[in-house]
């Protein structure tokens, strides 16, 4: 029997995967933090997660709901300021992974979260870069959330927010940046990556169910789907995990499976 | 002879039963909300706002501006919230200097402040958080600029918020940056130089502050005590007036020295429906019903009507909001927010 899940149950299982046991977690709102509170709680206990507000390795019993939530602040090691938080994002001796939503991203993992239209008088207006600029330039490696559609996955961003492998190839390298740069795009279709020369993202884990083509209709621009695997679907244990103990209220996971 | 204890007990309770704490020494600068932004917040102002997103934010300091209808604020922040809104949809604002302006999930992007933007109603240039951060800290060490190398290749850098007529006019830098070699460097490296920031005033709530103006922060410092630091005046409003003697037994607690603070204002729930570590947690029921109301510019002038306009003071507004939804609220001390608390 396969077990039924959601779109977001998927991308934060997915996203989580990736952190690895003893990583720095920087994790925003949203699906950033299910991603890095379920990473800890099954294969990545000894990682730590951290907020750019400051507050350093909380113990997480209760999931956050902004950066900011007083649930940040309970059984860390260290409560700070923003300060401490960005020494610890850019730190040479850290691998920091930062998890982060955007509002728009191109082929090459630049992303937006100030807005669409004119700059000085948006049709849409965001909250801002907030500290996703000092992620994308400072962090080891960034993992991106994005639900996939042609208005987010864009040929041309209508801001550039957070720079990620900027035109591609070397870049990134060329306009001074010593590390970093996106590592994964998690969406509600799959995983995409960057291809290692080219810096271009293509289509690296479909979700089950999910067909390839449906990737190249929701993008806005060429995307590489040769590379594909299938994704392993949730387990029992990651489920059990997601809704009982990270987000039992279901405050980010949104409504449950029909 | 009496028990010390017991007597030494009810002296202490007796104390910080009355709204005036006896001093310990230093002159008392503790007044109330309208008398601190009557006297020291002015048209036109700098003023930087503490707290970040749904935490902390200086609400009974922001209704008490929107009250004594302040205008052409200049706000500047990291990433606020609920405050911000607040004066954006008040009409108190005219530009901001920011990072962020959202309220987490119950606001992901500030609701005043998207339809501010978007129908050109408000100047605002933009930053990251790490910037802003060094800004105010150029501003506190009294040093015209920080070095920073987040930003490069970003539109944070192509976009200017503020056109050249407003460039060096006040309290606007004359650039929004400047990128410059780092004279360091070996390898001819750029850095970005980021402008200092002053503010004219910068607003704390804190949990605990001493009538002379001592001031202990506990949970998350954010960057208040750098926008205290940077500012020309300082207003904190607090949970608790505490006396000097009871914060100089622990010290190393303590955020901010007395001589920077300017007026202490006492206010219970002050940064409701925002969060206050260990005394209560953001109100959920609060800030969904914000956000419903904040949609729409009549619907809005409701809520000020009723939960500012028609609530001269703290005490008014916390009879407005309830105390059965304050208890709902009311923090654990254990784990410093409410465990449990309904928060869909």
């Amino acid at each position: 029997m396969t077990l039924a899940y959601t779109k977001n149950e998927m991308m934060a299982l997915a996203a989580g995967r990736m952190a690895n046991n003893g990583d720095i977690l920087f994790a925003g709102t949203g699906l950033s933090m299910l991603a890095a509170a379920v990473a800890k709680r099954i294969h990545a206990p000894q990682s730590t997660v951290f907020f750019e507000t400051g507050g350093i390795d909380p113990t997480l019993d209760e999931l956050p709901m902004a950066v900011a939530d007083p649930r940040v602040m309970s059984g860390t090691c260290l409560n700070s300021g923003l300060l401490e938080a960005f020494s610890i994002l850019g730190h040479r001796r850290l691998r920091t992974i930062s998890f982060l939503g955007a509002a728009q991203i191109d082929a090459f993992g630049n992303i937006n979260s100030t807005c669409i239209g004119d700059y000085h008088r948006p049709r849409v207006r965001f909250p801002g870069s907030g500290g996703a600029c000092d992620a994308m330039c400072l962090a080891h490696a960034v993992i991106l959330f994005m639900q996939h559609d042609t208005r987010r996955f864009v040929e041309k961003l209508d801001y550039l927010t957070g720079p990620g492998w900027l035109s591609g190839g070397q870049a990134r390298d060329e306009a001074g940046f010593r590390r970093g740069g996106p590592m994964a795009v998690v969406t509600n279709l799959g995983v995409m990556k960057f291809d290692e020369d080219s810096k271009r993202m293509y289509l690296a884990e479909l979700y089950p169910g999910v067909e390839a083509q449906q990737v190249a209709e929701s993008t806005g621009f060429e995307m590489d789907l040769t590379r594909a695997q299938k994704a392993s679907p949730p387990t029992e244990e990651e489920l059990t995990t997601l809704r009982q103990q990270v987000d039992p209220q279901r405050l980010i996971l949104g409504p449950p499976p029909a | 002879m009496a028990p010390a204890w017991p007597l030494g007990r009810a002296f202490f309770s007796q104390q910080r039963e009355h709204h005036m704490p006896q001093h310990d020494g230093g002159e008392s600068k503790v007044m109330s909300a309208e008398e601190a932004v009557g006297r020291l917040i002015h048209d036109g102002d700098m003023v930087a706002l503490g707290g970040f997103t749904v935490t902390r934010n200086p609400m009974t300091l922001a209704r008490e501006i929107a009250r004594q209808g302040i205008k052409d604020l200049h706000l500047v922040a990291h990433s606020q919230g609920q405050a911000l809104d607040l004066l954006v949809g008040a009409g108190c604002v005219r530009r901001i200097e920011i990072a962020y302006g959202g309220n987490g999930r119950f606001a992901p992007t500030c609701i005043c402040f998207r339809r501010a933007v978007q129908d050109g109603k408000l100047e605002v240039e933009d930053y990251s958080n790490f910037q802003m951060s060094l800004r105010f800290l150029a501003g506190a060490l009294n040093l015209p600029f920080m070095p920073c190398r987040s930003g490069f290749a970003s539109d944070l850098l192509e976009q200017m918020g503020f056109g050249p007529e407003l460039r060096g006019q006040g309290k606007i830098p004359p650039h929004k940056f400047v990128v410059a070699d780092d004279p360091f460097s070996q390898q001819q490296e750029k850095v970005l130089l980021l402008p200092a920031l002053t503010p004219d005033v910068a607003l704390v709530h804190a949990q605990y502050a001493s009538a002379e103006g001592t001031v202990r922060i506990k949970g998350l410092t954010f960057l208040d005590l750098e926008q205290a630091r940077a500012a020309s005046r300082v207003i904190v409003s607090c949970e608790e007036i505490v006396p000097e003697s009871f914060l100089r037994q622990d010290p190393d607690q303590n955020s901010l020295p007395p001589f920077l603070v300017d007026a202490v204002v006492r206010a219970p729930f002050g940064a409701h429906p925002t969060a206050c570590h260990y005394f209560y947690d953001y109100d959920p029921r609060h800030l969904h019903m914000y956000r419903q109301e904040a949609g729409g510019e009549n619907s809005f002038r409701g809520y000020l009507d009723k939960w500012v306009m028609g609530c001269p003071s703290q005490e008014d507004y916390l009879a407005q909001v309830g105390a059965t939804d304050l208890m709902r609220i009311r923090a654990n001390s254990q784990a410093g927010y409410a465990p449990g608390l309904d928060r869909r």
